[in-house]
């Protein structure tokens, strides 16, 4: 009996951005078969060219909703790198914990709104919240969190105001901190329960193992989010940012709406795992309990993990924003005035994304305009290993009936948590 | 309008707007409550072509997109622009400040003549379909969301303040950020944040847009009054100003 695969999602749902997945194989022959990026490109490399210093941060944060601090960070740094201007350990401290409340809010969105309904059976967390209302208000309370961090750290939830080139614009007060940490002491319970909920629900994930190269800030003794060279689990030394290009190698093809990027082979994966599988020896205690009680352990070659990672990393970052509070604190607030002197310069910063590893590279001229810009987004560096995982994958699920391969590979492309909208290098493709 | 079957949808943006619609929480259970939602494609598998309500976030910068917003106008009865992609063309209008070639050799260097790497100038939901109502904002606040939803169902029309955000930063009693020696784009932009970056020591950038009736020549006569340079001041207006 002749069996045809015919698969053609058009945009991928509950995932950030427009994707397609596209399959058509004959008798287990796969004929053709690919990951689609077909989103609306938006060119802001070519957009900062002859903005202020000062504005960059407010442009690029716009790259994308659920990553705006972290690209506002990734600008800041490379700003501050090209102008040659040092910051505080105070303003360093600051930075990290809004950085970690994007980590928090990004990773309870992903897995709680968008992959959860795959792991109960449902098409949205519309239905979920009848089904199991406590998961939901439990998942509500810990994205409030994370949002709450960001609007008492930067000024608002999305697109921080008070991150700024020498520091910040202004700084939240003691008693604000304060009750801060008092939530995030209050929300250890809470995580812990949202990890027993998925270790309950793992086994809905697919067995699916595939190894490839990861790639991650490192800098021992950290599992850093925010300062780091870049690692390899392909090489023992690392690299340095500054040369960030000759790591990401993005290249264009064709089939794809996407630059694609590679670095020792063909493919390389970056985010929650890739962070995971070279750090995991420096999470903190709690993180650390969370992770083995999921079952993960370093050298975990299954992309599915990846929304797995993010709750073990949601209680790292709740954990460390507790003991920096208390470091801010014992220390003291001091005012600071952002004090950034005017030079021609370029400079490149790394920072985690909650999705992997963000690049910017910027230059100057010595009126502080913007000469050019390079942006290497995680979700781009991405997309060569999701096709790589395609072809592993198919393979030995084609038998299956085609709904079923259908959201097996669905799951597999929101495992990885795209930002499609982080489109700088995005391409517009009629696809068939 | 009985609950009304609500279709979100997004074109070029960062989806920050939609990302405040989840932040609403539990106040989003409790408008799913009035509302039918039939399709989202960022929070739900479910879709659909028939609904009241379209509510657009993003830029049109492609034909496919202008095709796609007059389909949507034709099926629902009311459209909202979401957020300053949608009612103005937002950061995305940089891009107009340049030739499509040069942006595309910029991105894309020696792949940018290949054919399928192609571009169009960057346009707002109004320059293409008409808009019933807006939501202003980079990103928009969710209660003036809220507010609109609460109009349409109970069959008024929702309004956007005429006065520019001078007047919530002087009634938050922030200082002038003219005083601080920075440009401040709050005498011309639209009021209805309560000068949420002023609070937070930053100067307006004008993402709600410029007052139909902004007095630019005022404010030039201000930057220059203040020792600014008007290169600057014309800077600071193409972020969110740019035609």
């Amino acid at each position: 009996m002749s069996k045809t695969v015919d698969i053609k999602v058009h945009h991928v749902t509950r995932v950030e951005g427009h994707g397609n997945i596209r399959v058509r194989a004959k008798d287990g022959a796969i004929e053709k078969l690919e990951w689609q990026v077909p989103e609306a490109p938006r060119f802001f490399e070519a957009m900062v060219r002859g903005r202020k210093y000062e504005d960059i941060q407010t442009i690029v944060s716009r790259i994308c909703g659920i990553c705006s601090v972290t690209h506002s960070l990734a600008a800041i740094k490379a700003i501050e790198r090209a102008m040659d201007t040092p910051v505080t350990d105070q303003t360093d401290r600051l930075r990290i914990l809004a950085h970690y409340g994007e980590q928090l809010e990004s990773h309870i969105l992903h897995v709680g709104y968008l992959v959860a309904p795959d792991l109960l059976g449902q098409k949205s967390v519309v239905p979920v919240a009848s089904s199991h209302p406590e998961v939901v208000q439990t998942v509500i309370t810990l994205h409030r969190l994370g949002n709450t961090m960001m609007e008492v750290l930067t000024g608002r939830k999305t697109h921080p105001v008070r991150l700024v080139p020498g520091g910040f614009s202004m700084l939240p007060s003691a008693k604000e901190l304060r009750a801060l940490k008092q939530e995030l002491v209050d929300s250890v319970p809470k995580l812990t329960a949202l990890a027993e909920v998925i270790a309950s629900l793992a086994g809905g994930i697919p067995s699916f193992t595939r190894e490839t190269e990861y790639v991650a800030l490192v800098n021992e003794p950290h599992y850093p989010f925010y300062h780091g060279q870049v690692g390899s689990t392909d090489i023992s030394e690392l690299a340095s940012v500054q040369d960030f290009e000759d790591i990401v190698n993005e290249y264009v093809i064709p089939q794809s709406t996407a630059k694609w990027a590679k670095w020792h082979r063909e493919a390389y994966m970056v985010g929650s795992l890739a962070r995971f599988n070279l750090n995991a020896e420096f999470l903190a205690p709690l993180a650390k309990q969370t992770a083995a009680m999921l079952g993960l352990e370093k050298g975990c070659y299954n992309p599915y993990m990846n929304s797995v990672v993010q709750v073990v990393e949601s209680v790292q970052v709740v954990e460390r924003s507790i003991e920096l509070i208390d470091e801010i604190l014992t220390v003291g607030l001091r005012v600071e005035r952002p004090d950034v002197k005017i030079r021609a310069g370029v400079g490149a910063a790394a920072v985690e994304a909650p999705r992997g590893i963000l690049f910017h590279r910027y230059e100057f001229d010595d009126k502080g305009e913007c000469v050019s810009a390079n942006m290497t987004i995680p979700t781009n560096q991405n997309h060569g290993n999701i096709q790589k995982d395609f072809e592993a994958l198919v393979p030995t699920i084609i038998d299956r009936p085609q709904d079923e391969i259908r959201q097996v590979m669905e799951m597999l492309v929101r495992a990885y948590d795209p930002c499609i909208s982080c489109s700088t290098h995005y391409l517009d493709v009629e696809f068939v | 309008m009985t609950k009304p079957r609500v279709a979100i949808f997004d074109l070029a943006c960062c989806e920050g707007c939609q990302l405040q619609i989840v932040n609403m929480e539990d106040d989003l259970l409790n408008l799913l409550t009035v509302i039918d939602p039939v399709e989202w494609r960022e929070a739900m598998s479910d879709q659909s072509t028939i609904y009241d309500v379209a509510i657009i976030e993003g830029s049109i910068t492609r034909q496919a997109d202008e095709i796609k917003v007059m389909e949507i106008r034709q099926r629902a009865t009311y459209v909202v622009a979401l957020g300053a992609c949608a009612t103005m063309g937002g950061v995305n209008k940089l891009k107009n400040n340049f030739a499509i070639h040069d942006v595309k050799k910029t991105v894309y260097g020696e792949a940018a003549n290949m054919p399928h790497l192609d571009t169009f100038t960057v346009k707002a939901l109004n320059e293409v379909i008409e808009v019933d109502f807006e939501v202003h904002g980079c990103p928009i606040d969710a209660d003036e969301l809220v507010h609109v939803v609460k109009c349409l169902l109970s069959g008024q029309t929702p309004s956007a303040p005429t006065h520019p955000v001078c007047v919530e930063c002087k009634m938050a009693e922030n200082c002038c950020r003219y005083e601080y020696d920075e440009l401040c784009l709050g005498p011309l932009t639209r009021a209805g944040c309560d000068a949420r970056c002023p609070a937070n020591g930053f100067w307006c950038f004008g993402c709600r847009g410029f007052l139909p009736d902004a007095n630019f020549t005022a404010a030039r006569e201000m930057a220059a009054e203040h020792g600014k340079s008007l290169e600057d001041l014309e800077s600071k207006l193409a972020l969110f100003g740019s035609k």
